[in-house]
C-alpha cells in the first residue's frame, strides 16, 4: 500500500477545555469539571438532542466530537451514509464502570441502575453516534495503551480498499473522571491532508499551548 | 488480494468442556453446562442460572504452571488456556517463524478481581498486584506472553457480545492485507458480580434453563468461556504443507442504530451484517447449510434475529438453525469465539447441534430451530454475534477456500 | 395524592435526566412512554428500580410496568395502594 490514495478530510480535537476543528480553535471553555464542560459545548452548538442527557460521560464526549465533525456532512444529508466508525482508548468504560460498581457494593443500599449499566462498555458511544446519524455502518473499538495511529490507519485503509465503507471516522476518545481527550478524524477519498501515520500523529500532537 | 483464510487450530474452555474434544462430546450428547452459580458469592444465587466452568482459579493457575506471585484474573487464566490449546492444535513449533499477531477481546477483563479486592487495596498490599490486571488489554498481554508473541502485533477489541467475532474478522483482514502471515484470534470473559448485577437490573436474566427461540422464553443465562482460532495465510499453508480445519470465507459488521442495548424490531443490524458477510463470501443465501444463531433467549434478541433471518433467507428458506447458548450460557465477549469453534466442528463432523429446551414456536413467525442432533453434509455455516451498542457481526465458515 | 404526584414528577425529571423539562411540563394524565414524554425501555427499568428504592415495591415482571407507568396518575394510584415505605 505504497501510494495511499486516502485523505484526512476533517479532524476535531477536544482537549484541555479547548475544541479545535481542522486546526482552528473554535471554542474555549473554563469549566473544569467534565459534565459542566460538555453541557456548555452541547448548548454552544445548539445541538437539540434530548437523549444526550441520558448518556454517560464517555458517550457525551464522543457524541459531541462526532457532532462537530459531522455537521458539514449534514449539508445535502442522505441518511444511512456508509461512514464506518473505528474508535479506541485506554480506559475503556472505566469511568462508568466505577459508578456501576458503587451501586452494587452495599447490600443494604443495593440499587443498580440500568441506565448506568448499559454504558459499561466502550462501544456504546459508537452506538449513540450511529443512532444519531442513522449509520448502519461497520464499527469497532480498540483498547490501546496510547493513541496508536499505526493500527488505526491500517484498519481504516482495509475498510476503504475493500469498499466496506465510503468514509471512516476514526480516532481516540478517552475519559476518566476529569481527564478527557477526544481526537477524531474523517478519512475519505478527498481531503486536504494525506492519510498516513506521520500526518495523523502530527495532527494529534499539534500543540496549542500558549 | 483475495486470498483464502485457513483455520488451522482451535482452543476452547467453557461450561461444557475444558478443551475442544470435551466441548464436542457435550454438544453431541446434549449435555448442557447450565447450573446454579457456585464460585461467586452473589445475592442473586437462587434467582439465576449460569454456564460456569468447573475449575477454580487455583486449579487453572496450576494447569498453566503459574507461580503464586501471578496476577492473572480468571478471564486471563481462561484466555491463556484456550489460546495455548489453539496454538498446539495448529502444530506451531516456533511462533516466530512467521509474522504472527494476537487479537483478543473481553468485556470483563480483570473486573472479577477488582470487585473482590477493591476495598482490600486500601487496607493492605496483599492483593494490590491485581490492580494492573484489571485493564482489558492486560488479559491480552498475558496471552501474548504465554505464547511468545511480540507486543507490537497485539491488540484488544471490546465491543460487547460481538467482540470475538470482530477479532476474527480483523485478524482475517490483517492477513489479507499482507500485514500478518498468521494470527491468533478470539476472546474471553469470566463471570463476575459486575455483569450479573448489571444484567439483572436490565431484567433479561432467566431464573431457569434458557429457551432460545421459544415463545415462552424468559431471558438469558450468563456464561464464562474463552476460545481462540489460529488463522493462517495461503503462503504459510503452502510452505508448511498444511491442511486447514476449515476456511473463513465471509464476515460482516454493521450497526443497528436503534438503541444502546436493545435490537431493532426488524433486525436491521443483523440483516446487514449477514448480507455483508454473504457478499464477502461471494455466495448466495441458499448456499448456507446451517446457522449458529446468537439466540440468547431474550424476548428482544430472538424476535429481532428471527426477523433478520427471514429478511435475508426468505421465510420458507431459512436454513437449519440453532442456538448453542442453552448449552454454554451467553459468554459475552467470548461468544463469537466459542461459536466459531462450534461452527468449525459442525463442518468437520457434518453435524447440526440441537437448540436445547425448545417447546413452543414463537407466534410472530413460522420458524422452528433444529431440536435434535442432525447428521447431514455441511459445506458452509453462518454464525451470528449481536452485541450491545448495536454492534452486529456475522462470520461464514466453509470446508472449501 | 397531589403531593405524591408532584414528588413523582420531580423524581422522574431527576432520575431520568430530563433536561429542560420542569414539573409544570408534565401533565398528570399525559402518556409517559411513546408519545408525550417519549421515555424508552431503559427509562422503564429505571422506574422499576425507583419503585423499589423509594417506595419498597418490587416488580418481578417488567411487562407489569407497562400499565403502571402509563401516566403520573396511574403511577400514583399504584404506589398509594402498594407502597411499603
Amino acid at each position: 500500500m505504497k501510494d495511499n490514495p486516502y485523505k484526512i478530510a476533517a479532524y476535531c480535537h477536544i482537549k484541555q477545555q479547548r475544541i479545535s476543528l481542522n486546526g482552528d480553535i473554535i471554542l474555549e471553555n473554563s469549566e473544569i469539571d467534565f459534565p459542566s464542560f460538555i453541557k456548555s459545548v452541547y448548548k454552544h452548538f445548539d445541538t437539540d438532542y434530548p437523549k444526550f442527557f441520558k448518556m454517560d460521560n464517555l458517550s457525551k464526549l464522543a457524541f459531541m466530537a462526532a457532532e462537530i465533525i459531522m455537521r458539514p456532512e449534514k449539508k445535502g444529508l442522505e441518511n444511512n451514509q456508509n461512514i464506518a466508525l473505528v474508535f479506541s482508548n485506554r480506559a475503556s468504560s472505566l469511568d462508568t464502570d466505577r459508578k456501576h460498581e458503587a451501586s452494587i457494593k452495599d447490600p443494604n443500599a443495593y440499587y443498580p441502575s440500568p441506565a448506568i449499566f448499559v454504558y459499561t462498555l466502550p462501544n456504546i458511544c459508537m452506538g449513540e453516534i450511529s443512532i444519531r446519524h442513522q449509520l448502519n455502518s461497520e464499527n469497532s473499538f480498540f483498547i490501546f495503551d496510547d493513541f496508536n495511529a499505526h493500527y488505526l490507519s491500517e484498519y481504516t485503509n482495509c475498510l476503504l480498499q475493500d469498499v466496506k465503507a465510503e468514509k471512516v471516522l476514526c480516532g481516540w476518545v478517552e475519559l476518566d473522571e476529569n481527564t478527557f481527550e477526544a481526537f477524531l478524524y474523517m478519512v475519505a477519498k478527498n481531503g486536504p491532508i494525506a492519510h498516513n501515520v506521520e500526518a495523523i500523529n502530527r495532527l494529534y500532537k499539534k500543540s496549542w499551548e500558549i | 488480494m483475495s486470498q483464502s483464510i485457513a483455520i488451522t487450530g482451535m482452543g476452547i474452555i467453557s461450561a461444557i468442556g475444558n478443551n475442544v474434544a470435551e466441548n464436542y462430546a457435550s454438544l453431541l450428547n446434549g449435555s448442557s453446562g447450565i447450573t446454579k452459580i457456585s464460585k461467586i458469592d452473589t445475592i442473586h444465587r437462587d434467582a439465576i442460572m449460569v454456564g460456569e466452568i468447573d475449575f477454580t482459579n487455583q486449579e487453572l493457575e496450576s494447569i498453566l504452571g503459574l507461580t503464586p506471585e501471578n496476577n492473572y484474573s480468571r478471564t486471563a487464566l481462561l484466555a491463556a488456556i484456550a489460546a495455548k490449546e489453539a496454538v498446539a492444535d495448529a502444530k506451531i513449533a516456533d511462533i516466530k517463524s512467521w509474522k504472527t499477531g494476537l487479537i483478543s477481546s473481553t468485556s470483563v477483563g480483570g473486573m472479577d478481581m477488582t470487585e473482590k479486592y477493591y476495598y482490600d487495596y486500601l487496607e493492605n498490599d496483599t492483593h494490590r498486584k491485581y490492580i494492573e490486571g484489571h485493564h482489558a488489554g492486560d488479559t491480552t498481554q498475558k496471552v501474548a506472553e504465554q505464547l511468545g508473541i511480540e507486543a507490537s502485533l497485539v491488540t484488544t477489541i471490546s465491543t460487547a457480545c460481538s467482540s470475538a467475532a470482530n477479532a476474527i474478522m480483523f485478524g482475517a483482514r490483517l492477513i489479507k492485507s499482507g500485514k500478518l502471515d498468521r494470527v491468533i484470534v478470539g476472546g474471553a470473559d469470566c463471570l463476575s458480580k459486575f455483569t450479573i448485577n448489571g444484567f439483572k437490573t436490565l431484567m433479561i436474566l432467566s431464573d431457569t434453563y434458557s429457551t432460545p427461540f421459544d415463545e415462552n422464553r424468559k431471558g438469558l443465562n450468563l456464561g464464562e468461556a474463552a476460545a481462540f482460532l489460529v488463522l493462517e495465510s495461503e503462503a504459510v499453508m503452502q510452505a508448511e504443507n498444511k491442511k486447514a480445519l476449515a476456511y473463513l470465507i465471509g464476515y460482516g459488521n454493521a450497526n443497528d442504530a436503534y438503541h444502546q442495548t436493545a435490537s431493532s424490531e426488524n433486525g436491521d443490524g443483523a440483516t446487514l451484517a449477514m448480507q455483508k458477510a454473504l457478499a464477502v463470501a461471494g455466495i448466495a443465501p441458499s448456499d448456507i447449510d446451517y446457522v449458529n444463531a446468537h439466540g440468547t433467549a431474550t424476548g428482544n434478541n430472538d424476535l429481532s434475529e428471527g426477523r433478520a433471518l427471514i429478511r435475508v433467507f426468505g421465510e420458507p428458506r431459512v436454513p437449519d438453525f440453532s442456538s448453542t447458548k442453552a448449552y454454554t450460557g451467553h459468554t459475552l465477549a467470548a461468544a463469537g469465539g466459542i461459536e466459531a469453534v462450534y461452527s468449525v466442528l459442525a463442518l468437520q463432523h457434518n453435524v447440526i447441534y440441537p437448540n436445547l429446551n425448545f417447546k413452543t414456536p414463537m407466534k410472530e413467525f413460522n420458524l422452528r430451530p433444529q431440536t435434535v442432533l442432525k447428521h447431514t453434509e455441511l459445506n458452509t455455516v453462518l454464525s451470528n454475534s449481536l452485541g450491545f451498542g448495536g454492534n452486529c457481526s456475522t462470520l461464514i465458515f466453509s470446508k472449501n477456500p | 395524592m397531589g403531593d405524591l404526584k408532584q414528588e413523582l414528577k420531580e423524581k422522574i425529571i431527576e432520575q431520568l435526566n430530563l433536561e429542560d423539562i420542569s414539573v409544570d411540563d408534565i401533565a398528570d394524565a399525559e402518556p409517559l412512554f411513546g408519545e408525550g414524554l417519549g421515555l424508552d425501555s431503559i427509562d422503564a427499568l429505571e422506574l422499576i428500580v425507583m419503585l423499589d428504592k423509594d417506595y419498597g415495591i418490587k416488580l418481578a415482571d417488567p411487562k407489569e410496568g407497562k400499565k403502571i407507568f402509563e401516566s403520573i396518575d396511574t403511577m400514583a394510584n399504584y404506589i398509594a395502594e402498594h407502597k411499603t415505605k
